[in-house]
């Protein structure tokens, strides 16, 4: 059963003038458990705003968005905010790590809201990204890739299906973005998740079997761009 | 296909249980004044049988005896119930992360925490001690637990004579023949009679001339006697074998005659303490109620013993035996030319000259004073029987209730400003937070989680402002009772609960809960995608 199906998901924005603009069409697309595939788009071509529907965080207009099983599309938010906790893991291209809170809290967070926290697998994770040595280091001490490492971390501390990751190397040069890519797809095999990256950057993308240009999954793709 | 009411994670599954005893703790809390509202209507039945079944033909329009439920069983069970609330409160909120959030936030925002938690204990405290000094200074003043049933004084205000000659705080409304106190001390109504004669002081604490009965029946409290610090009572002034010792003489009876050693003093415990006087030592007294240097008697008293604490006005007063006062140089009678007159105390007509200043008085029965007031205050036009002295005292605490009222008043404009105070330091974070509330709520929070997450921090200020006032609480009820011990001899009792101690706290916390709703929406109504990455 593939981890993730989309089936004619609409999505629209309103514009400032009060017009509604609609950003998302995507008749069909699935991902098959353990999968990983990379995505490619430009800038507006709506590659956030889908993994944010996917994600849950937001509500689609018409269409199913069904992870592993469950269509969260049809999910009130209280029941979209626990099927994301518990399937999905998201890493941003901004990391959104919590600044008040150390790595290890960072991850153990994550948990909480969960499948419930295990301080041993919290602590493995970030040894299993080479931050053994950095797990009580606040974000504003660690170095950007330490940083991306640890939302790495936090993204599959809930054993996820799923982890959608939105131009996770964006901030790092190439060396660092492909150390950084090899590592997320390494620790998503380990865990069996299927992994959905998006980026505008071709050579990253390059190290994937599977890679799809979003505007052959989303209709609008072009013209959200061109607009 | 698994449905999303299958999808219950083993969190989810803690949740819910940490929410039922929440859910049991709020059911326990509200029981509590639902069993004493029933135990209430049970006990006026119970009386309203029994009255009906004294007296058949009773008017059933008269009103009945209001029957008295103790509220402690309820507040044990608000008390059960609410630590229950508090450990399903803190599991859940341990649960969801909340605990781990609050302690971030407060250490990342720690000085306006700090500055709130100040003004939440100010607020705290206070409220708790208004209304607790009130009661305890209240009850102090009112309980009865002087000793005395009534007394007799010089025509004039019955409360200016409780406050003269029971708490030595006012002057006195005028003297008395020492036939008055003869005459009253015949009364078969009359258990016990006490001359008091005043008008002297030593360092302010005022000097004030008894008799032996003071010492020798007078009791206090539960059936407590004087005693001097030594160990025996009134050791000053009796022998082992009871007999008088010196010259505190029983004057009813004329038996002894004055002696030098009527110039002798036994101290309250404060008056020894705060004017530095010790056994042995010679002092002089002053001339009325002010210390004033230039009004300084040349008649000089000895210190022969100091009083073990009473906690009661006694303590701050200086005793002299009553002879001892009339002799004392200043004191003498004169004649119409202010001349002094040449007295010979032994012989019965030198009553003439003796005058009291109060005549302490305990009853066979205190319902006693009843008709004596009526005899003397209503029927007689020259002397006032204050009683019954609680009565007089509750009326005068009813006089000043107005200022008790501004004091709560203020104390309540302090808690609603320490409640906008944690709106505010809260309110003020949530743009720089709100980026960190979408990044939660990515993770999985639930906007009801950020919600609780920052009720619970406001009323965790508050909480950590109500243990700051308790000590805070704490400080200024022992300010007070040693203030009020050291300036009326009264004693508070610091350890007497009120319910303020309850309510306070947990109006504070729930003052703290509603300061927090407003930033609670805020955070509440956080939109995620728009403040957790730019949109592409």
């Amino acid at each position: 059963m593939p981890v993730l199906q989309i089936k004619n998901l609409l999505k629209s924005f309103a514009t400032p003038d009060g017009k509604s603009h609609r950003v998302i069409d995507v008749p069909s697309f699935e991902l098959a458990a353990g999968q990983h595939i990379g995505l490619r788009g430009e800038s507006g071509s709506g590659k956030t705003t889908l993994l944010n529907l996917i994600a849950g965080i937001l509500t689609p207009d018409a269409g199913s968005i069904r992870v592993d099983g469950v269509d969260i599309a049809t999910l009130k938010e209280s029941g979209r905010d626990r099927a994301r906790a518990a399937n999905i893991g998201y890493i941003f291209q901004t990391f959104n790590l919590l600044h008040g809170y150390t790595a290890l809290e960072n991850v153990e967070l994550a948990m909480r809201f969960g499948n419930g926290v295990d301080h041993a697998r919290a602590a493995a994770l970030l040894q299993r990204v080479g931050l053994a040595d950095r797990m009580k280091y606040r974000p504003a001490q660690l170095s950007t890739g330490q940083q991306q490492r640890v939302a790495v971390a936090r993204a599959l501390a809930n054993k996820p299906k799923l982890v959608l990751a939105d131009e996770p190397t964006g901030n790092l040069d190439f060396r660092r973005a492909s150390e950084a890519l090899a590592l997320i797809r390494e620790v998503c095999g380990e865990c069996g998740a299927a992994l959905m990256l998006v980026s505008h950057d071709r050579e990253i993308l390059s190290a994937f079997e599977t890679v799809r240009d979003i505007s052959d999954i989303n209709r609008l793709a072009q013209e959200s761009v061109s607009n | 296909m698994p449905t999303a009411a299958a999808h219950i994670t083993p969190i989810e599954a803690r949740k819910r249980l940490w929410r039922t005893v929440l859910l049991m703790g709020v059911i326990v809390v509200m029981a509590g004044p639902v069993l004493y509202y029933i135990s209430y209507r049970i006990e006026a039945s119970r009386i309203a049988a029994e009255v009906k079944e004294k007296d058949p033909d009773r008017d059933p329009n008269l009103p009945l005896p209001d029957p008295e439920v103790s509220p402690t069983p309820m507040r044990w069970v608000i008390g059960a119930g609410s630590v229950i609330m508090v450990i399903g409160a803190l599991g859940l909120a341990t649960v969801a992360g909340i605990i781990l959030m609050l302690r971030r936030s407060l250490r990342q925002h720690a000085l306006s925490t700090l500055i709130t938690v100040v003004s939440v204990g100010l607020a705290t405290g206070l409220l708790m001690s208004v209304f607790s000094i009130r009661k305890q200074t209240h009850d102090a003043f009112t309980s009865g637990a002087t000793g005395f049933d009534a007394v007799l004084g010089a025509r004039g205000s019955s409360l200016q004579l409780i406050l003269s000659s029971v708490f030595h705080l006012e002057t006195s409304p005028g003297n008395m023949p020492w036939s008055a106190y003869v005459a009253i001390k015949a009364d078969p109504r009359v258990k016990l009679a006490i001359p008091f004669a005043t008008g002297d002081n030593y360092k302010g604490f005022r000097i004030v001339g008894t008799d032996l009965a003071f010492f020798r029946e007078y009791s206090f409290g539960k059936d407590r006697k004087l005693k001097m610090v030594d160990g025996t009572a009134a050791a000053a002034f009796f022998n082992e074998d009871g007999t008088l010792k010196t010259t505190l003489a029983d004057h009813a009876g004329h038996r002894i005659p004055r002696s030098p050693m009527a110039q002798e003093a036994v101290l309250g415990s404060i008056a020894a303490r705060q004017a530095g006087l010790r056994h042995g030592d010679k002092f002089n007294t002053y001339h009325g109620l002010t210390y004033i240097e230039t009004e300084k008697h040349s008649t000089e008293f000895t210190v022969v013993g100091v009083l073990e604490p009473t906690n009661t006005p006694i303590d701050r007063v200086i005793w002299i035996p009553i002879e001892g006062y009339f002799h004392m140089a200043g004191h003498e009678p004169v004649d119409k030319t202010g001349r002094k007159i040449a007295i010979d105390w032994t012989d019965p007509a030198s009553d003439d000259y003796r005058q009291v200043s109060a005549v302490m008085l305990r009853f066979i029965r205190p319902s006693m004073g009843q008709s004596l007031e009526m005899q003397i205050n209503r029927q007689g036009t020259v002397y006032t029987l204050a009683w019954p002295i609680g009565k007089i005292m509750a009326e005068l605490f009813d006089k000043i209730g107005w200022a008790n009222l501004v004091l709560a008043f203020v104390a309540y404009l302090v808690a609603i400003v320490a409640g906008a105070g944690i709106m505010a330091s809260i309110y003020n974070t949530m743009n720089e937070r709100r980026r960190e509330f979408a990044i939660l709520r990515a993770l999985g929070a639930s906007r009801g989680t950020v919600f609780a997450a920052i009720v619970s921090e406001s009323m965790a200020i508050a909480a950590l402002g109500v243990a700051l006032g308790f000590v805070i609480y704490g400080a200024l009820v022992a300010y007070a009772a040693v203030e009020i011990r050291n300036r009326a001899g009264v004693v508070l009792d610091v350890t007497a609960y009120h319910d303020a101690l309850l309510f306070a706290p947990l109006g504070m916390i729930g003052l703290g809960a509603l300061a927090g709703l407003v930033p609670a929406y805020k955070a509440y109504s956080t939109d995620v995608a728009t403040n957790l990455v730019p949109a592409s």
